[in-house]
């Protein structure tokens, strides 16, 4: 067994849209990351930056253009119909609208037990029962919960039924995209220390996907940072908190409100103007380069490559210059 | 503040009746507004927050019923008519909601949407009306305003949008600004220019700013004082500042708390209220904080505690005496 759960390579990920032969959104491009065993990945970046099209494809619930992730021995996007089948087993997700992504007409007790039902066949009634209520012990759920519908459940118990039925299988991989970003703000903190204590009970391998930054620095070893499906930064959490090497990480932790007064109001300087380009018409060069506050005549022309600069992965072509003020 | 308050609401309460009784919204909420005042209105979701906007606008559903005051400048709007209200909503005061897509016609262009208001309210002509909206999208900071004008909604990215919707609700010069979590659907980078660009209105045109969010970090960013809400109540009330540094209440201090931070000692486990938002339509006979609250005692259960002032500017509904703590049951 190596020590990454998964290895992923310039995955691209590509839609051609209705409306012109041409007309293609590249979504992802060429994005790579290693999430060591046992290890949580933070993918952090605002709408449109990609990152639940690579959640999406790695699943592949969209098909990837090119690219390999290799999990388990395999390359998941080359999988067939059968064995793809069978590795799910080892690979679920938890989505953000929790109430969405359950079954209004089954009961609690249906929707934990569903994978057992498809993945352990030879599991009788009795067993079944027996793994679902240790499971929902586990997540927080009430025996007497066990045949009620998802509607009877506020935002957060609806989570924990989600992630009680993408943990039923053990898997080695849990994807969560915006797992607590839908949720009331009492709740968030329930269930982000709960993801975080079975991660850890069960050594799961996780890819968090969120805009949250505080809540991938809570719950994350190592971020990524997407900007219009480009990779722009990848460090250990504690660098990346600390030292971002990217101006737009810098600008993403400036622009986080700071829950104290004195200290928001203290900051001062403008936030980062712009928007986010349109994915049909990226900016040539670097991206970010139309927002970036140190952009250069050469990041109009040449894609910064993701090199080396302290702790950090950073595609900037100014990373790492002495007494650059970011 | 000394000042007569431009906007003052009295025991406020709505209610929804139904055949399984009445689900109180909102329940004898009191607040003054003085010119100027950016206040921030926090609280989850079934906490009544968007209720009190509503009931501001008269805009509350159909069947709600509403008790007790809401004077704005002197003028009772508690069962006013639609003549009335209809004079106060958008000419004095004016709405921005969370989505800025469902809040712009689609099949229109902006120009039409925005000289709308213009004409109607301000009886400008054609011409006089589509310089003003240049003006206008000028103000909130629109980058070339007059093709903007000419475009559709769906044209615009989300940001835009929503500067949009802000410059719709400055066409009369309201003297107040409600906003209903004008920032949530937004991202990170343009909250933050969304919140410059409301305290620089504030500012600039002295209009007081009602905001109302989830979001403890977006009250800290713009607001001047603060009320909490819970259930239907408003559970404290402070300036911002003692707010933050002093919170007498146990759920302002567990939200207070459990807010994960950039910054730092990173804590193993994120402190967090336990239980769930409760349902507004069985709320429990007490305070309605209760079944989650660590210092919850017979008291509680009996009557819902009022709101009593602990500080100049500060005030809380709690019975508990001592020093507060977070950890839940």
């Amino acid at each position: 067994m190596s020590a990454a759960a998964l290895e992923v390579r310039d995955l691209t990920v590509r839609f051609a849209l209705a409306g012109g032969r041409h007309r293609v959104l590249q979504a992802v491009t060429n994005v790579g990351f290693t999430l060591p065993r046992g290890e949580t990945l933070g993918i952090v970046g605002e709408s449109g930056s990609g990152k639940s099209t690579i959640a999406r494809a790695l699943l592949r619930l969209v098909p990837a253009s090119a690219g390999v992730a290799r999990f388990r021995g395999v390359d998941l996007l080359a999988l067939e119909h059968e064995p793809l089948r069978a590795m799910r087993e080892h690979l679920q997700i938890i989505f953000q609208d929790p109430l969405a992504s359950l079954d209004p007409r089954m009961r609690v007790a249906q929707i934990i037990e569903e994978p057992l039902l498809e993945f352990r066949p030879r599991l009788n009634a009795q067993a079944r029962r027996t793994l679902v209520l240790a499971m929902m012990e586990r997540v927080g759920l009430l025996h007497s919960h066990l045949n009620r519908y998802p509607h009877e459940f506020s935002g957060g118990q609806a989570q924990r039924i989600g992630i009680a039925r993408a943990l039923m299988l053990e898997p080695e991989l849990l994807v969560c995209d915006e797992p607590i970003s839908a949720l009331d703000v009492s709740i968030k903190s329930q269930i982000a220390n709960l993801l975080k204590d079975l991660q850890k009970q069960l050594h799961l391998s996780v890819l968090f996907i969120a805009h949250d930054l505080a809540a991938v620095r809570f719950s994350c070893e190592r971020v990524l940072v997407l900007y219009l499906g480009r990779v722009m930064e990848i460090a250990p959490r504690d660098a990346l908190f600390s030292a971002p090497h990217h101006p737009y990480t810098r600008a993403l932790l400036q622009s986080v409100p700071i829950p104290d007064p004195r200290r928001a109001r203290a900051r001062g300087g403008a936030p980062l103007g712009g928007e986010i380009p349109s994915p049909l018409a990226p900016p040539s060069g670097c991206v970010f380069r139309t927002r970036c506050p140190i952009a250069e005549a050469r990041c109009a022309e040449q894609v910064p490559e993701l090199r080396t600069v302290g702790d950090s992965k950073v595609a900037c072509h100014r990373a790492g210059e002495p007494g650059l003020n970011l | 503040m000394s000042s007569t308050p431009l906007l003052k609401i009295s025991e406020l309460s709505v209610g929804y009746p139904s055949r399984a009784g009445t689900t109180r919204a909102l329940d004898r909420v009191s607040l003054d507004l003085s010119p100027g005042e950016f206040l921030g209105i926090v609280g989850e979701s079934g906490s009544g927050k968007t209720q009190l906007l509503l009931a501001m606008l008269g805009l509350n559903a159909q069947g709600a019923q509403l008790a007790g005051s809401i004077s704005y400048r002197g003028h009772e709007l508690v069962g006013a008519s639609q003549r009335t209200l209809a004079s106060v909503r958008g000419r004095r005061i004016g709405m921005i909601f969370q989505d800025p897509m469902t809040a712009l016609n689609p099949y229109l262009t902006v120009g039409t949407q925005v000289t709308e208001g213009l004409r109607l309210h301000q009886k400008l002509g054609r011409k006089a009306a589509w310089r003003r909206a240049i003006e206008l999208l000028e103000a909130v900071q629109i980058p070339e305003p007059e093709r903007r004008l000419g475009q559709h909604p769906h044209e615009l990215s989300g940001g835009m949008r929503q500067r949009i919707v802000i410059a719709m609700a400055l066409i009369c010069e309201p003297d107040i600004l409600l906003a209903d979590e004008p920032t949530t659907a937004l991202d990170v980078t343009v909250q933050a220019q969304i919140l410059a660009l409301l305290r620089e209105l504030r500012t600039r045109t002295r209009a007081a700013i009602v905001l109302v969010t989830h979001d403890l970090g977006v009250i800290a960013e713009v607001a001047d004082r603060v009320l909490v809400m819970y259930a239907g109540r408003v559970v404290e009330q402070a300036g911002v500042e003692e707010l933050f540094s002093s919170a007498r209440h146990p759920y302002t201090l567990g939200l207070r708390r459990s807010i994960a931070e950039l910054d730092g000692p990173l804590p193993e486990r994120l402190p967090s209220i336990g239980g769930n938002p409760p349902n507004p339509a069985a709320l429990p006979a007490g305070c309605a904080f209760a079944p989650r609250c660590a210092q919850a005692f017979e008291r509680c259960l009996g009557t819902p505690p009022p709101l009593v002032s602990v500080a100049p500017g500060h005030a809380r509904a709690c019975y508990f005496e001592g020093k507060l703590e977070v950890s839940a049951p």
